[in-house]
């Protein structure tokens, strides 16, 4: 593998609540090539979007860096000072929400929010930044972008709100784009329009995508890699084809045989789906040793005496459990 | 659409006194000083004289003509100082919180508990009377108001998708405060300002009805007011015009600040579009 763009090494988040400090995040590594898509899931609350936040040198009070490095092309993120962090998201990085309505300024239109990032990081004047608003509208496939430009967000429906805030993310052509659950709030055919969009850019961009999201399917569909998060760590990190063949993590596996599967009625007979069962530990309350330990099936003693290592798989893999396989 | 009354009447009353204000010289029928006749003195309302005249034998028509000027001046003046002050402020305390944020707010406290009347008299009474350190005394005394509400509004905003979505974009701290917030939270600043231009009007009248606002013989509304006491019973046409004057300004102004309130509150307007 070449130099990768994003390396995150060994990352820990903080949580300081109450004068105590807890690790929301822990032991967190990954890395994402050029081009390359890397997939992101997890349950709600597991981290994802906070290191999300890390990567982008967002993290605020109560959270902080509580260690590891990341680094995107060799600079270390953390050490840049404010203002050149500031120039590097929106150029550099970028990144998509899972609430289109929200996420654009009601009070000014889209053209105008398009444009803004031109004029900010590409030192476009405001004439020349129109112009290529109407050409960014054009390659999220807006119809008749010349006269979109001119509306407001209300006007647009939420598909074409994500299509917007693509088009804002991709305006400069950044390096890696941080997509926290897309589509989430979208229509199923929205959302599969909205995924080929992103892939389609991107593509032609040559902007590598860390995807985070709990739709299993949906990373499987579009990301070379998937990493799964557990109660603020990955578990488990393996090629996308082979996590779904061959899952070795409990959790993994529990999270793939939870997944409805078209047709298996017919097949198997009427069944229940199955679920793991149990909740997701609070982040002030982390078991001790292995923290899926309570809802897992394969438990033993040691999973309670002993934090689970990360155990090396082949490709670049890893997972981190006793009893894996 | 409904009919807004009182946005109407409010808009009617201060343009009315914005159009005076500014035709003084056309529409006044005297000049407002120098054209003293003690033999005219105190006549009261007639076809010479709509308002009747002062002690002097001044025309009081084309004193509170003339007094608009200066009475919408330091009206507006002032409440535009106290809305650069108080945005300012309350905007960079919302948006940054931490130490700014804790002096800002004790400072408006502070502010909030001082009557503003009694600390724009203490700057008065350094600066000496006039228009220039009335405009300066009531334009350092009341931006505490705009300063609450545009920090209160900037808190409840900071947290929307947008604003964090323009972190992320690499925005910088002003371009955020400008582009982003200050335009969502214009509409109830500007409310507050509409009701503090007629604080402000009001608080000259009383300035210069102690003698620290505008010098005599130049007319405002505030000290005409002030020269007319000592002859409300035998000449209240003295006291009633510029008075007045003041009430449908004031009115004016506070009618257009609850109209515009209706307006400007997004979930109003579609109620009613």
């Amino acid at each position: 593998m070449s130099a990768p763009l994003l390396e995150v090494e060994n990352l820990s988040i903080a949580l300081s609540q109450g004068g105590k400090s807890y690790k929301a995040v822990e032991d967190v590594s990954f890395a994402i090539a050029s081009g390359e898509t890397l997939g992101l899931v997890g349950e709600s609350g597991c981290g994802k979007s906070i290191t999300a936040l890390a990567v982008m040198g967002l993290l605020r009070q109560p959270l902080s860096l509580g260690g590891g490095r990341i680094t995107l092309d060799g600079g270390d993120i953390h050490n840049l000072p404010p203002a050149k962090l500031r120039q590097l998201r929106g150029k550099r990085i970028a990144m998509i929400f899972q609430e289109p309505m929200t996420a654009l300024n009601p009070l000014s239109t889209v053209g105008r929010q398009i444009a803004e990032m031109f004029v900010l990081h590409a030192g476009a004047g405001w004439s020349e930044a129109t112009d290529r608003t109407v050409d960014a509208l054009r390659q999220v496939h807006v119809p008749s972008p010349e006269r979109r430009v001119k509306d407001f967000p209300h006007q647009l429906s939420g598909g074409m709100r994500q299509r917007v805030m693509i088009a804002i993310a991709l305006a400069c052509s950044p390096d890696l784009l941080i997509a926290d659950e897309p589509t989430t709030a979208l229509d199923v055919t929205v959302q599969a329009e909205i995924v080929d969009l992103m892939q389609e850019l991107c593509a032609a961009k040559g902007t590598a995508i860390l995807m985070i999201s709990h739709d299993l399917g949906l990373v499987a569909n579009m990301c070379r890699r998937v990493a799964v998060m557990y109660a603020g760590r990955i578990v488990e990190q393996q090629a996308a084809d082979e996590i779904f063949e061959r899952p070795q993590h409990p959790y993994t596996r529990g999270l793939i045989a939870s997944l409805p599967r078209l047709g298996a009625r017919i097949v198997h007979g009427r069944q229940r789906l199955q679920e793991i069962s149990g909740v997701v530990p609070a982040i002030t309350a982390f078991p001790a040793g292995c923290r899926f330990r309570p809802r897992c099936q394969r438990a033993t003693d040691i999973c309670q005496s002993n934090d689970p290592p990360p155990t090396p798989l082949p490709e670049d893999g890893l997972v981190r459990c006793h009893h894996h396989g | 659409m409904k009919f807004r009354a009182n946005l109407y009447i409010g808009g009617a009353f201060f343009a009315t006194a914005v159009i005076v204000g500014v035709l003084a010289p056309v529409i006044a029928t005297h000049d407002p000083v120098f054209d003293a006749n003690l033999m005219n003195a105190e006549l009261p309302p007639g076809w010479e004289y709509p308002f009747g005249t002062d002690a002097q034998g001044r025309d009081i028509y084309s004193r509170v003509v003339h007094g608009a000027r200066i009475s919408l001046t330091v009206g507006l003046v002032a409440q535009c100082i106290n809305s650069i002050i108080g945005v300012s402020l309350g905007l960079t305390a919302g948006y940054w919180g931490g130490w700014w944020d804790d002096l800002v707010s004790g400072l408006t406290n502070l502010m909030l508990a001082i009557p503003s009347l009694i600390f724009a008299l203490a700057i008065m009474a350094i600066l000496g009377p006039g228009l220039v350190s009335l405009l300066i005394a009531l334009g350092l005394t009341s931006w505490s108001y705009s300063c609450r509400l545009a920090r209160a509004q900037v808190l409840s905003l900071k947290s929307q998708g947008y604003v964090q979505a323009a972190k992320i974009l690499g925005y910088s701290d002003l371009r955020i405060m400008f582009t982003q917030l200050l335009p969502n939270i214009l509409g109830p600043l500007i409310v507050i300002a509409t009701l503090g231009a007629g604080g402000s009007i009001l608080a000259e009248a009383a300035l210069s009805f102690l003698g620290l606002g505008i010098r005599p013989p130049y007319p405002s509304w505030g000290s005409m007011l002030s020269d007319a006491r000592e002859q409300i019973t035998t000449a209240p046409w003295l006291s009633i015009f510029p008075g007045l004057a003041i009430f449908i300004t004031v009115l004016g102004l506070n009618l257009l600040g609850d109209g515009l309130r209706d307006i400007l509150d997004p979930q109003s307007r579609e109620r009613t579009s």
